[in-house]
């Protein structure tokens, strides 16, 4: 009997990209397929030491088409697999992305933003919610969790293999450079002791019984002939997108009592705004505090409603990039016509001074 | 103070280079800007690096440089090429980068008999990252990706690329393995690689065996014993496929 990663739970002081992996295990992970690219490289270099010690595998494939498409390949064999990559290498996984949501396949995915376009820096940014949320020739069928703590990295590796697993769409867990690297304190626990349950996985291919006696072949597509037949297909995921949303949709509202502003943001920068949104209110300023937790499905109507309650007159987002939430922002709360400022600083870091200046100008 | 000669094709503002003490690279590209030297081909010389510690030279040289992807500089330089036959477009790139993610391009600019130069140095790991699995990794080698040695039942053996494009190439091909160990043969192969793209004879692959203290973490002794025992024992150095004449050892 292989032991278990993690028995009740402990303190711990690591690196972001050691607290996926020891995630991962506590999922149930399988199998990683990997392809080094930095920030990501230390997910794969503590996989490799500790898998084996848990009967888990590791392949470093040719290249991130690959580790995509291997990733494909083992959860349609019924494996718990999952790959970590970062720009270039997220570019190149948006072929087998595609695959994963007309195909439903459970298939997770940790994402370390560095800076873009092209190879770009290899140490942070958040570029890459556009390609994450909405890559690929298709309609965007994705669970994407933005995380902000350390601790969140933890608990949201868990729950994407949980989430990819019951709803059968890629699930990704959005990081950045900063948070893969820097340490911090969290507690990793066995998921049990929390009560989650972890969902088993289930093979699409390689069934029992025989063919023709027990059960009819399994003939998996993702090409239509005809337009109708696309139509229809994209019309069913779009359904039961939709279906699921409102069940894994998340968000962190704070401060947004009498806002005359609310900033959004997310990942890393949600600690900034945080912050920044405290010490205005000390200050007296009546600032509010909004941050999805999902981009996809995004908390539309969490966000209206924060609007609402609070009176707010304005909203103000603070990003890494050049404007990828804004324009996930404008898509969703189209109709509010709550004017929309913005702190635009594609590929560096944001602090709350940053944020408190920004308020300050636009009050 | 007394300087090393520097080949005139370097371009001296980037001088000292960017890559570790005792790293290889340096010494390839002192071979390829003596061969440029030689052949007279500065001014119409484009050379492309790869995302890699290749990338380090991406203004190394006083020629027309461009900087790829990943795994891309062979597209890149095939692109240059097809547009501008007169010029000789030099694709510099590590062993992960055209041995595994750019494989392909490896592979099929190779049977189209692309007019390009291509060097790719082995230096046995993904440097870059921080010491990764190569496809040349020795078998048993610890790496950043096998903690625990390269276990060849799980991985297969280190990529034989010249071994392998010379088996796929038309007559006309120059196919070579170098080392960085043999200063005056790797500057042969390195002019050979050129004249062969100038006369447009066929496809030109130097692959070079390199050195890497910095992710093999070895000292000076151990850095060249590993070079000249272990990899050369595995890499035969040569030419493979030679339109000068009979190959040489
Ligand atoms: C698409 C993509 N995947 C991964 C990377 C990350 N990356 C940068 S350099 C490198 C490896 C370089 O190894 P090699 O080609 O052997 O060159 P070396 O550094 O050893 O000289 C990798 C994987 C990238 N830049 N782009
Ligand atoms: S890491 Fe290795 S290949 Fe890269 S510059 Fe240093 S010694 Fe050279
Ligand atoms: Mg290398």
């Amino acid at each position: 009997m292989v032991e278990k990663p993690i028995t009740g739970s402990r303190k711990a002081f690591m690196t972001g990209n050691e607290i996926v992996t020891w995630a991962a295990l506590a999922s149930g992970a399988d199998i990683m397929f990997g392809y080094p690219i930095t920030p990501q490289n230390e997910v794969m270099h503590y996989w490799t030491r500790l898998a084996p010690r848990f009967g888990r595998e590791f392949l470093q494939t040719e290249d991130e088409i690959s580790a995509g498409f291997t990733v494909c390949g083992a959860v349609q064999a019924g494996r718990k697999a999952f790959t970590a990559t970062a720009g270039p290498g997220n570019v190149l996984m948006q072929e087998p992305f595609g695959m994963a949501e007309a195909m439903r396949l459970p298939v997770v995915a940790v994402i370390q933003q560095r800076g873009g376009p092209s190879s770009g820096t290899v140490v942070y940014s958040q570029q890459e919610v556009t390609l994450t949320a909405y890559g690929g020739n298709g309609e965007g069928h994705r669970i994407v969790y933005s995380v902000a703590t350390h601790q969140e990295i933890f608990d949201y590796v868990i729950k994407a293999f949980n989430t990819a697993w019951t709803y059968r769409f890629p699930t990704f867990v959005l990081g950045d450079g900063y948070q893969a690297k820097m340490r911090e304190p969290l507690e990793l626990y066995d998921p049990a002791e929390r009560g989650i349950q972890l969902v088993p996985p289930t093979p699409l291919v390689g069934l029992p019984g025989a063919i023709g006696e027990d059960r009819e072949p399994q003939h998996l597509c993702n090409i239509y002939s005809l337009e109708e037949e696309l139509y229809d297909a994209v019309l069913r995921l779009e359904k039961d997108y939709q279906a699921m949303a409102p069940l894994v949709v998340e968000w962190q509202e704070k401060n947004c009592d009498h806002a005359e502003l609310i900033v959004v943001s997310h990942g890393v920068v949600s600690r900034a705004a945080d912050d920044a949104v405290q010490a205005l209110r000390q200050e007296g300023v009546r600032a509010g505090f909004f941050r999805p937790v999902t981009l996809r499905p995004f908390p539309q109507q969490q966000l209206r409603e924060a609007l609402r309650r609070s009176g707010a007159g304005r909203l103000l987002v603070a990003e890494s990039s050049q404007g990828q939430l804004l324009r996930l922002l404008r898509q969703e709360l189209y109709g509010e016509r709550v004017p929309i400022d913005a702190l635009l600083m594609p590929g560096v870091g944001i602090v709350d001074e940053d944020i408190i200046a920004k308020v300050k100008s636009i009050l | 103070m007394i300087q090393p000669a520097m080949p005139k094709s370097w371009y001296a503002p980037t001088k000292p280079h960017k890559f570790c003490p005792g790293c290889g690279h340096g010494i390839a590209l002192k071979a390829l800007g003596e061969a440029i030297d030689e052949l007279n081909i500065q001014n119409r010389t484009v050379f492309g690096c790869d995302i890699g510690c290749s990338l380090l030279a991406w203004n190394f040289f006083a020629v027309d440089s461009t900087q790829t992807h990943h795994g891309r500089t062979t597209p890149v330089m095939v692109g240059i090429k097809r547009s501008r036959p007169d010029l000789l477009c030099v694709g510099y790139m590590g062993d992960g980068g055209g041995y595994s993610i750019g494989s392909q391009h490896l592979l099929n600019s190779a049977i189209r008999d692309e007019k390009v130069t291509l060097i790719l140095i082995n230096n046995t790991n993904y440097a870059m990252t921080g010491g990764q699995l190569a496809p040349t990794t020795l078998p048993g080698q610890k790496t950043e990706t096998t903690p625990y040695g390269r276990d060849v039942t799980k991985t297969g053996y280190p990529t034989k690329g010249p071994e392998m494009l010379a088996a796929i190439t038309a007559d006309g091909a120059y196919i070579a393995r170098a080392t960085v160990a043999k200063y005056r043969q790797l500057r042969t192969f390195m002019k050979r690689a050129l004249q062969n793209q100038m006369e447009g004879n066929g496809f030109s692959f130097l692959e070079v065996l390199s050195t890497c203290p910095t992710n093999w973490r070895t000292n000076a002794a151990q850095t060249w014993d590993f070079l000249e025992d272990q990899m050369e024992a595995y890499f035969p150095v040569g030419e493979l496929k030679s339109p000068f004449g009979k190959g040489e050892k």
